[in-house]
């Protein structure tokens, strides 16, 4: 993957795949401490022990189309490379969380890429599952969460044109803020 | 800054066309692949080019939406088109740039773009 946010889109449809009502990804970014972290949280299914270790093997997948099951290694392998970490914790009926620190400065650092878009693709293609965004940096953060939106739009869909320009508008716009203009 | 009252207009315009776009049998789906092989082999601008040519074009009857891999990884980006009515189409090796004239030449004049299809890479 080009970008960590190509691998946050891939690993994020493991929880519309796990049939979660509401997603949580968290951007964590800071300069001072050399560090980046992204954490994926749903509320979905959930996975027993052993699954859990069965996902970091890219020899499995539960599809019957292919073979392996990249998805989850290629996200491990992005922060392991950057001398980071990463964790999986999952509970069956409960949820998974899928956590991936990354040390920016690593020569292995892939870049964060296109977050904004990611987040986009996934509201306007799961309009029915709630997902909320957190970026935080040294200057400060802000939260994108469709269940407000929702509450303002009543009956009108989020995946309607003129709703995902706003999202887009908004994200770029506290984005900006945030990175203090880069 | 955006702002939630800027939202509630939207919604009070989107409302006056909901009807029209509401479960519309007839409607044409295009459906981009993106698990892990078509994400790494660029799905998301070819979705984006999608999309904004579709909006662009002020097109209503299509969705966009993506899907799972189908098995031809070595193929990807892959995007299918389904028209009610008519063949479902399967595209591969897709670009933005290819997205646009897929929108123009099948969505649009539904006249099918055969050297993107998958039948005419695997000869």
């Amino acid at each position: 993957m080009r970008e960590l946010s190509l691998n946050v889109m891939d690993v994020a449809q493991n929880s519309v795949r796990a049939e979660a009502s509401l997603v949580r990804i968290t951007v964590e970014e800071s300069d001072k401490e050399d560090r980046l972290s992204i954490i994926i949280a749903d509320d979905g299914c959930g996975m027993t022990e052993e699954q859990v270790q069965q996902v970091i093997d890219p020899f499995f997948t539960t599809r019957t189309t292919r073979k392996v099951g990249l998805g989850v290694p290629l996200f491990k392998l992005s922060a392991e490379q950057t001398g980071g970490s990463f964790d999986i914790k999952s509970k069956k009926g409960v949820g998974t969380t899928t956590t991936a620190n990354y040390v920016k400065s690593h020569v292995d650092m892939t870049p964060l890429g296109d977050i904004n878009s990611t987040v986009k693709i996934l509201i306007q293609c799961n309009p029915d599952i709630d997902f909320v965004y957190t970026c935080t940096t040294d200057n400060g953060s802000f939260s994108l969460d469709t269940r407000e939106l929702r509450e303002v739009l009543g009956d009108v869909s989020l995946d309607t044109p003129d709703v995902l320009e706003w999202i887009t508008d908004f994200l770029e716009e506290n984005t900006k803020e945030i990175y203090g203009g880069a | 800054m955006k702002s939630l009252a800027e939202l509630k207009a939207i919604r009070d315009k989107a409302q006056a066309e909901i009807n029209m776009r509401k479960e519309n049998p007839n409607a044409a789906k295009v459906l981009v692949g993106m698990a892990t092989c078509g994400i790494a082999a660029g799905a998301r601008p070819v979705l984006n080019a999608f999309v904004e040519e579709i909006a662009k074009r002020g097109l209503k009857d299509v969705t966009v939406t993506q899907t799972g891999c189908i098995g031809i990884c070595q193929y990807e980006p892959v995007v299918e088109i389904e028209i009610p009515g008519e063949d479902k189409v399967t595209y591969v090796k897709m670009t933005p740039e290819k997205a646009v004239k897929v929108v123009n030449d099948h969505l649009v004049n539904h006249n099918v773009v055969t050297e993107y299809t998958i039948g005419t890479a695997t000869r």
